[in-house]
C-alpha cells in the first residue's frame, strides 16, 4: 500500500517541523545550537589581526570556517547520536515501531528536524560572520552554492555514522564522550590550523575521514581563492571533495541502515522498562 | 459479576450470531529460551474476536515476554503463533495497522501537547479506514472518552501518573485496533481511575468488537475485565476458563454458612448443595442467613501458585488442565 507509505512519510514531515518549532521554545536546546557560534565569532574577531602568509586573509577567517565545520560535524554525529540514544530510552522509538510504517516516519521527523535545524545553526554562524569577521564569507554566488552544497552533502555524509553510535551507545548521557574523537578527528584534520603543522601520516589518514574533505569545501566556500594554493593539493580539489563525501553517505547510509533496522527489531517495552529502571537507579 | 449486564448481553448476542466466533490470536507450543533460561516451556491458548482474556501469572512467570511475542516485538525461540491471520514476526507495517498496543510510558513526548500527539499517531492510520472501521478515532471523542478532554492543549509533562496512563490507553486505541494488547493497564491506578478504565475497555469491546488481552497482578481486575482467564507458571497455561470454571476447580473447598436461633456456623465441604438441603431438612423455616461461597479466583490463584513455588508445577499444571478440559 504505497498510499500507507507516503501517508507515513507526510506525517513524518509535519512532525518534524513541529518538533523544530519546539526547539525554540526550550532554553536549553537553544542554547546548545547558539553558544558555538558566538564562541567563533569571538575568536575570529581576535584572531583577525594574525594574517596568513600568501593569502589575502587572516587566520581569524581560517578559524571561522573551522568553526561552521564544527557546527556541522556536532549536528551530525553528536546531536543525531544523542536524540537517538535518548528517544531509544525513553520510549519515544518505541511508539513509532508500534505503528503502521511509524519507522517510516519517524526518519522522516528526524531527517526534517536535522535538516531544518541545521539550515538554521548555519545562518546562524555564517550571516554574523560576514560583518564581524574580515575576510569572511563566500565570493559571490560561486561561492555561496559551493558553501551550501558542501554543507549539506558534508551533512549526508557525517549524519549516519551519528545514527550508528546513537544505534549502539544504550546510555544517552554516555554520548557527551564521543565529543573526545571528534574533537581529536577535528585536530588531525587541519579544520581548525593549518596541516602543515602535523606529522606526514597524519597527513594521509586525515584524507580518509570526510572532515578533511569537508573542511576543504567549506573553505572553498568561505575564504578568497588564492589561500587554495596552501591547502595540501594546491587546490580546492571540489570534485574529490564531492566524491568523497557522496562516499561516505552512500556507505554509511547503508550501514546505518543495516544497524539501525538491527536495533529496531531489538526494541520492545520490557527494554524500555529494564532502561527506566536503569535510569532511576542512576538518578537514587 | 460487577461488570455491566448491557456489555455480557451484547457479546453474547455478538457470540450468538456468528461474528466472534473466529480466532484472532493463537499460540501453539509456544517457547522462548534466554540463554539457557527457559521463560515459555509450551504455551497453548486461543483468543477469539470480541473476547477478553486476562494473562494472569507471578513476577517473571513470561507474561510480558508472551505479549511482546504476539505484538511482534520480541522473536520467539519455537512454536507457532499467529495473530490476525498472520505470524507477528513477519506481520508486515498493514497487519501491523489491525494492532493496538498501550505501551508503559514514562517521559517520552514530554513536550508535546496531548491533543498533538494523539493527533500525529491517529494520522498513520488514516490509510487503513474502510466504511466498516472508520480509522483513525477522532482526536478529541478520543480523549473525551478516556477523561482528558479538559488537558488536550496541556504538555503531556506536566499531566498526572494516572493522566499519562490515560494518554497511553488513547493512543493504543487511537487506530480503532482488532487486537488491542495490554501490559499491566492499571499500575498505579487509584480505584476510581480504575473503575473508569474498566468500563472504557466494555465500552470498546463493545462497539469495536475488539479482542483484548491483557496481563495483570490484580485478581479483581481480571475477574471484572475478562471473558476468560489464563494463568501463567512454569513456562505453561496452568488454568484456561471463566472465573466460573476456574472456581468450580476448587469447589470441593466450597464454605456454607446460616444461622439458626442467632447462631452462625460455618461448614466447609465439596458438595454444598447436598449439605444446604440437609440442613433445611433439619432446621426448616429456623434456618437464616445462609450463604454459600465458592472458591474466590484468589483461592484458585494462590493454589496454583503455591503448588508452582512449592516445585510441583508439572503436577499443578496437569492437574488444572484435567480439569478444565
Amino acid at each position: 500500500m504505497t498510499n500507507a507509505r507516503s501517508n507515513a512519510v507526510r506525517a513524518g514531515a509535519a512532525r518534524g517541523l513541529l518538533e523544530f518549532r519546539g526547539t525554540f521554545t526550550n532554553p536549553t536546546d537553544l542554547f546548545g545550537y547558539l553558544y558555538m557560534p558566538v564562541l567563533f565569532v569571538v575568536l575570529g574577531f581576535f584572531l583577525a589581526g594574525e594574517e596568513v602568509d600568501g593569502a589575502a586573509t587572516n587566520y581569524g577567517a581560517v578559524t571561522y570556517s573551522g568553526g561552521l565545520v564544527l557546527m556541522l560535524l556536532m549536528l551530525g554525529t553528536l546531536a543525531v547520536a544523542q536524540v537517538l540514544a535518548a528517544e531509544r530510552e525513553d520510549g519515544t522509538f518505541l511508539r513509532a515501531k508500534a505503528l503502521p510504517h511509524g519507522m517510516l516516519g519517524y526518519g522522516v521527523a528526524k531527517a526534517v528536524h536535522l535538516l531544518s535545524m541545521s539550515a538554521v545553526a548555519m545562518a546562524i554562524i555564517v550571516v554574523p560572520g560576514l560583518f564581524v569577521v574580515e575576510g569572511f564569507g563566500p565570493r559571490g554566488w560561486v561561492g555561496a552554492v559551493t558553501l551550501v552544497w558542501v554543507c549539506a552533502l558534508g551533512l549526508l555524509a557525517v549524519a549516519p555514522i551519528g545514527a550508528v553510535l546513537g544505534a549502539l551507545i544504550s546510555n544517552p548521557r554516555a554520548v557527551g564522550l564521543m565529543m573526545i574523537p571528534i574533537m581529536a578527528l577535528v585536530m588531525l584534520s587541519g579544520v581548525l590550523f593549518p596541516l602543515e603543522l602535523l606529522p606526514d601520516w597524519v597527513l594521509t589518514a586525515a584524507r580518509v575521514t570526510p572532515v578533511y574533505w569537508l573542511g576543504l569545501g567549506v573553505r572553498a566556500g568561505t575564504l578568497p581563492a588564492d589561500y587554495a594554493a596552501l591547502e595540501l593539493a594546491g587546490s580546492w580539489q571540489l570534485p574529490v571533495v564531492a566524491a568523497v563525501l557522496a562516499a561516505w553517505a552512500v556507505v554509511g547510509s547503508l550501514v546505518a541502515l543495516r544497524v539501525l533496522r538491527r536495533m529496531a527489531r531489538r526494541e520492545s517495552g520490557s527494554r524500555v522498562q529494564a532502561a527506566r529502571e536503569k535510569a532511576m537507579r542512576r538518578v537514587l | 459479576m460487577t461488570s455491566t449486564p448491557t456489555t455480557r448481553t451484547s457479546r453474547a448476542e455478538a457470540q450468538a450470531t456468528g461474528a466472534a466466533g473466529d480466532t484472532v490470536i493463537r499460540a501453539r507450543g509456544l517457547r522462548m529460551n534466554y540463554g539457557s533460561a527457559e521463560v515459555l516451556r509450551g504455551v497453548d491458548f486461543t483468543a477469539r474476536r470480541g473476547e477478553v482474556v486476562a494473562l494472569l501469572g507471578p513476577n517473571g512467570a513470561g507474561k510480558t515476554t508472551t505479549v511482546e511475542i504476539l505484538e511482534g516485538f520480541r522473536k520467539r525461540s519455537a512454536g507457532d503463533v499467529e495473530v490476525l491471520g498472520a505470524d507477528p514476526e513477519h506481520g508486515g507495517e498493514d497487519w501491523r495497522a489491525g494492532l493496538g498496543v498501550v505501551l508503559q510510558s514514562w517521559r517520552d513526548h514530554g513536550r508535546w501537547r496531548v491533543r498533538d500527539l494523539l493527533h500525529h499517531f491517529g494520522r498513520f492510520y488514516a490509510p487503513y479506514s474502510t466504511p466498516g472501521r472508520v480509522r483513525p478515532h477522532d482526536t478529541d471523542d478520543l480523549l473525551a472518552r478516556v477523561g482528558l478532554a479538559e488537558h488536550a492543549d496541556q504538555r503531556i509533562n506536566k499531566l498526572s501518573g494516572g493522566q499519562r496512563r490515560r494518554l497511553d490507553v488513547a493512543i493504543g486505541l487511537v487506530g480503532r485496533p482488532e487486537v488491542l494488547f495490554l501490559d499491566e493497564p492499571t499500575a498505579g491506578f487509584d480505584p476510581r481511575a480504575r473503575r473508569d478504565f474498566h468500563d472504557l475497555v466494555h465500552d470498546i469491546v463493545d462497539s469495536d468488537d475488539t479482542t483484548v488481552l491483557l496481563t495483570t497482578h490484580d485478581l479483581d481486575e481480571a475477574e471484572k475485565l475478562a471473558d476468560r482467564i489464563l494463568v501463567l507458571a512454569g513456562g505453561a497455561i496452568v488454568a484456561d476458563g471463566s472465573v466460573e470454571q476456574l472456581s468450580a476447580l476448587v469447589e470441593r473447598d466450597s464454605e456454607v454458612s446460616w444461622s439458626v436461633d442467632g447462631r452462625r456456623q460455618v461448614h466447609t465441604t465439596d458438595s454444598p448443595a447436598r449439605h444446604v438441603a440437609e440442613l433445611y431438612a433439619e432446621h426448616g423455616e429456623d434456618l437464616t442467613d445462609l450463604r454459600v461461597s465458592r472458591a474466590s479466583l484468589e483461592d484458585v490463584y494462590m493454589e496454583l501458585v503455591r503448588r508452582h513455588e512449592s516445585g510441583d508445577a508439572d503436577e499443578a499444571a496437569h492437574e488444572f488442565a484435567k480439569g478444565i478440559r
